[in-house]
């Protein structure tokens, strides 16, 4: 079980606190209305799926609530970073 | 028969002798006897036979990595504990332990008729052998197999133990109470740490306990572990598995040993968290591949120094050896000493240290140096060897009772595995070490590749004159895969250690290859002619012994599997004899049966008293999120398909909320008390999933909306009244609120109280009757409920549950979103268009209803469907055809998706999904079931009154 920093608390805790979001720094489009199918069908289906560093989302579900993002590498799952959500892409 | 009970030596309690039974004999034991060394005592070598060839097995060792004596273990109904290893289970007065996988019993075993047909038999014969006819599989080939090969019966009574758990924190976790462990433990026994030392034996000392030397050492060290107050050992506690950031899983065992079980828990899975973790598991010897290595009676020297040292044991009146490393000759010599008679040591290296070979002869043991065993004679037990110069030149035959084989070690890295630490190949060792750490963890001791034990040769097989294909030379005995299984297996073209595993099977007994793993590799890597670091390894993983359901499982069972969320008017509808049923973690009452009632005639009467009456129905389980702030209107125009920025406050309004691809994913009636709060309701089941998407949006896409959002599902009780008597039965009870039909309208919200308690007053109906749904603060529902009961007698009051809440909703065409929504149905889909903002440029999924597929004909639509013979009630989820006449496999349209007698209507109905229904209205199509095709017409949603002129009175 992995152990987590949430960077709202900043403590580390353990994983079931806590409740994988998917990919981290997809934006929703502000003008979805003007994009092309592909586009949109990008935007809601492909996602990267690396070895090696992904950067993901979490929410601290069981503790302060707040969606954050992390650096996780996928091969040997650890975690690099986790950092607020609105902070630049590390 | 030759093992035999010494008259000294030992750490069992000859004080406490036990009786047990093995296979319906009994026998007689020491306190502190393992199954294995007590039944070794009383000259039993046979203890099973093998998975494939059901050869007879005996000892091959003395710990957690034997591979044959597993044994099942019954103590009374419900505990039947199969396939545990005699060298691990604790005899106890009354121990009732039985062999497996033989018939009629062990001495005897019908099946060993395989060992003769083993040509028929080589690796990969599952494969091979049962490809065809395909018919043959599911009657003969696999129930064949599956009697011939296997392990113990699994138990087929529920467990009657329970199984405790806990969470544990340290700063020094260290697995392994052998010398090394301990010395790591007594390191830290000064310091602030706290430590856990958890070691899977009855008793701590690992390898100790076989060294008499050590045991004054022993004893004190154990004294001061247990005075140091920071210091906590667990006995009989297997680490199974080493998880991410030094999470350790282990099951320690409470009452297996004990001859009386009192109430307490049978097993305790510990989940520790640990700072630093040292490992300290030891090696574990490697046996020798040649022909006869399996016969019982041959096993592993370290093993012989066991149960010699340890339960005052000899394995036989007159033992061998056979030797590729210094450590087997101490062993030999430990027997020797004690008074068994040692018939030889044959000694595969041509040379070795002086000083063994002067011990040797001071002893009086004939020596063999470049010799090798070529065969065993005796098939129950040993009776002799031949042996054979390497050069295969001067065969010789010798008689003993027992041959030990000595083939080197291997460091237990399964836990530094299980944490992924690299391994690096130790050419001298013969197997692969610790290398590079992956947590904050070190091993100490042997299992990091440092021991004493002398030297030794690293070999594959050893020489025969012998046909290599014609022999039987085990190098995995659980899964009865031989050397030439292996070498098959690479002429056949496999190359990678992880297919010639699975094809050959090798490694893959519950022991997981644990004294196997190493000859496999070695093996593989002769046959392909590269060197074993290329040939890889295969992976380890938990558990690193096979561990109960029960221990993993712990109180997560039964009741306790999951929580059950009850309403405040729970206990009311039980008291009343509610059939309940569960809706996500909710139990929700079902219906309210009366004398004599099945669950139609109950459902009707329900029915019946809605539609004529009024009924009474617990709605507290909804999903209810509280939204506040300054955006809240602007927040919910995002995140809903309707409109809300026009609401007016008091005013409700049925909300569609889809994900961004376009698919229903939940729906509620939502009310506007202020301009900057809304009461929120979701499905029963999807409350917690809006929640958690309505913040996503909010925390990571517009944090510059100010909103605050709320869960409330479980601050309201909520009772909804609904039927033509509805306003009559509450109006007496309401203060500060109109219920006058223009001043309080269908889709409205008021605030009042009701029986004196603050309410939010709901106008709202899911049955298509006058209704009201009266919110009061969940510690006032079940008052206000029997108050209503009370009061609504005379006008025929009567309770419903969600059985009738379905029926009533389905006459007037509501969907319950999961139930005739999949997840791949549109607001088109559904017939919802209604609820869709067309004036909206943006909400949650809007650019998904464009896109190509979503817009494409021939969509699967929500349809009614109504039966040629009113009384045939459809099957949910029976599949729907155009034409019955075609042949199979038929075309498939579409499904039923709800389906209820209406007993308003005094006919059948039924919702379904059916591809370009809205097309299809009036037209006929099939249902083939068994033993009838049901015919049914395509009909709108609603069936009844399509006006709603019920409602707005």
């Amino acid at each position: 079980m992995l152990l987590i920093h949430c960077p709202y608390c900043d403590q580390q805790r353990a994983e079931i606190e806590f409740a994988y979001a998917g990919e981290a720094h997809i934006a929703r489009p502000l003008d979805p209305a003007a994009m092309s199918d592909e586009d949109w069908a990008r935007y809601l289906f492909i996602r990267s799926n690396p070895r090696g560093r992904h950067h993901e989302r979490w929410r601290h579900i069981h503790g302060c609530g707040r969606f954050f993002n992390a650096v996780r590498d996928t091969a040997t799952d650890k975690f690099e970073a986790t950092y607020q959500a609105g902070k630049p892409r590390r | 028969m030759s093992g035999l009970r010494l008259d000294h030596g030992g750490r069992m309690d000859r004080r406490r002798p036990v009786s047990f039974s093995f296979d319906g004999a009994t026998y007689q034991g020491f306190a502190g006897d393992t199954l294995a060394s007590a039944l070794l005592a009383n000259g039993v070598m046979l203890f099973g036979r093998s998975f494939k060839y059901h050869r007879p097995r005996g000892l091959l060792g003395a710990g957690s990595e034997e591979p044959n004596a597993l044994v099942s273990v019954s103590r009374g109904p419900g505990r039947h504990t199969p396939n545990l290893r005699a060298t691990g289970v604790e005899v106890y007065d009354g121990l009732v332990a039985t062999s497996q996988h033989r018939w009629p019993s062990l001495k005897t075993d019908l099946g060993a008729i395989n060992d003769r047909l083993g040509m028929f038999f080589p690796a990969g014969f599952y494969n091979k052998t049962f490809m065809w006819p395909r018919s043959f599989w599911d009657k003969l080939y696999e129930p064949v197999i599956r009697r011939m090969a296997g392990l113990g019966e699994a138990p087929s009574e529920e467990d009657p133990d329970h199984y405790a758990a806990t969470y544990a924190h340290c700063d020094l976790l260290i697995v392994g109470a052998g010398p090394a462990g301990i010395d790591a433990a007594l390191e830290a026994s000064g310091t602030a740490k706290r430590v856990i030392l958890i070691d899977e034996q009855d008793e701590a000392g690992g390898g100790a306990l076989a060294d008499p030397a050590l045991w004054p050492w022993l004893q004190e060290s154990l004294k001061d572990l247990a005075a140091a107050p920071n210091i906590t050992v667990l006995r009989r506690t297997t680490a199974f598995g080493y998880y991410h950031d030094n999470f350790i899983g282990a099951v320690e065992r409470l009452t297996d040993h004990l001859a009386q079980i009192g109430d307490g828990a049978r097993e305790k899975l510990w989940r520790i968290r640990a700072g630093e973790v040292i490992l300290a598991q030891g090696a574990i010897e490697r046996p020798l591949v040649f022909a006869g290595n399996d016969v019982p009676g041959v096993m592993l020297a370290s093993a012989a120094r066991t149960y010699l040292h340890r339960y005052g044991v000899a394995v036989g009146k007159s033992v061998a050896l056979v030797a590729a490393h210094d450590s087997g000759w101490q062993d030999v010599f430990a027997l020797a000493r004690a008074g068994v008679i040692v018939a030889a040591i044959i000694e595969v290296r041509d040379r070795v240290a002086a000083a063994l070979l002067a011990e040797a002869e001071v002893l009086g043991i004939p020596v063999k140096l470049g010799h090798s065993v070529i065969d065993v004679h005796g098939r129950l037990a040993v009776k002799g060897i031949t042996i054979a110069r390497n050069d295969h030149s001067g065969a010789a035959r010798i008689t003993c009772d027992a041959l030990l084989m000595a083939g080197g070690w291997t460091p237990c890295v399964h836990l530094w595995s299980h944490s992924k630490g690299s391994l690096a190949w130790d050419d001298a060792l013969g197997a692969y070490v610790p290398d590079q750490p992956n947590e904050k963890v070190r091993c100490v001791g042997a299992c990091s590749g440092k021991w004493n034990f002398g030297s030794g040769l690293v070999i594959d097989a050893l020489p025969t004159p012998r046909d290599q294909h014609r022999i039987k030379a085990f190098v995995d005995f659980q899964n009865d895969v031989t050397a030439k299984d292996i070498t098959l297996a690479v002429r056949e073209g496999f190359k990678s250690i992880e297919h010639i595993k699975r094809y050959t099977t090798t490694g893959m007994a519950t022991d997981q290859g644990k004294t196997s793993n190493l000859n496999g590799l070695q093996i593989a890597s002769q046959a392909l002619g590269r060197h074993v670091t290329e040939v890889g390894l295969t992976t380890f993983r938990p558990p690193y012994t096979p561990q109960t359901f029960g221990a993993l499982a712990g109180h997560a069972k039964d009741d306790l599997f999951q929580p059950t969320r009850k309403t405040a008017i729970d206990g009311w509808a039980e008291e009343h004899g509610a059939v309940f049923e569960l809706v996500a973690q909710w139990r929700r009452a079902r219906y309210f049966p009366q004398a004599g009632e099945d669950m139609l005639a109950a459902v009707n009467r329900e029915c019946r008293a809605v539609r004529s009456a009024v009924g009474i129905f617990d709605a507290s389980t909804l999903g209810k999120i509280e939204v506040v702030g300054p955006d809240a209107a602007e927040f919910l125009n995002r995140m809903y398909t309707n409109p809300w920025k026009a609401l007016e406050p008091g005013r409700c309004r049925y909300g569609l909320l889809l994900k961004e691809d376009g698919f229903i994913t939940d729906d509620g009636v939502s009310a506007r008390l202020a301009p900057d709060r809304f009461h929120l309701t979701t499905t029963t089941g999807g409350a917690a999933r809006v929640l958690n998407t309505m913040e996503d949006y909010l925390q990571t896409e517009w944090p510059d909306l100010d909103v605050w959002l709320t869960s409330t599902t479980e601050q309201w009780a909520v009772i909804a009244l609904q039927g033509p008597l509805a306003r009559k039965l509450l109006e007496p009870l309401v203060a500060g609120i109109d219920l006058a039909g223009d001043a309080f309208p269908h889709m409205a919200i008021r605030e009042g109280t009701v029986c004196g308690v603050p309410a939010r007053l709901f106008r709202v109906s899911f049955t298509g009757e006058l209704g009201f749904e009266i919110n009061v603060p969940a510690a006032y529902g079940r008052a206000l409920w029997e108050r209503l009961m009370t009061d609504g007698a005379a006008c025929g009051i009567t309770p419903y549950g969600t059985e009738a809440m379905h029926v009533l909703r389905a006459e007037k065409g509501f969907i319950i979103v999961g139930q005739d929504t999949d997840g791949t149905v549109t607001p088109n889909d559904a017939g919802l268009d209604w609820a869709v903002g067309k004036k909206k440029p943006d909400f949650v999924g809007r650019r998904s209803l464009s896109r190509p597929d979503i817009v494409a004909p021939g969509r699967k639509q929500l349809v009614g469907l109504l039966t040629d013979d009113p009384a045939v009630v459809l099957e949910e989820g029976a599949q729907i055809v155009a034409d019955p006449a075609q042949s199979i496999p038929m075309k498939m349209i579409g499904h039923v998706t709800s389906a209820y007698w209406s007993e308003t209507l005094g006919r059948s109905i039924a919702l379904a999904l059916v591809a370009g229904g809205h097309a299809r209205l009036g037209e006929t199509l099939y249902l083939p079931m068994p033993g009838q095709v049901v015919r049914a017409k395509v009909s709108g949603m609603v069936f009844f009154d399509p006006a709603g002129a019920r409602l707005n009175v």
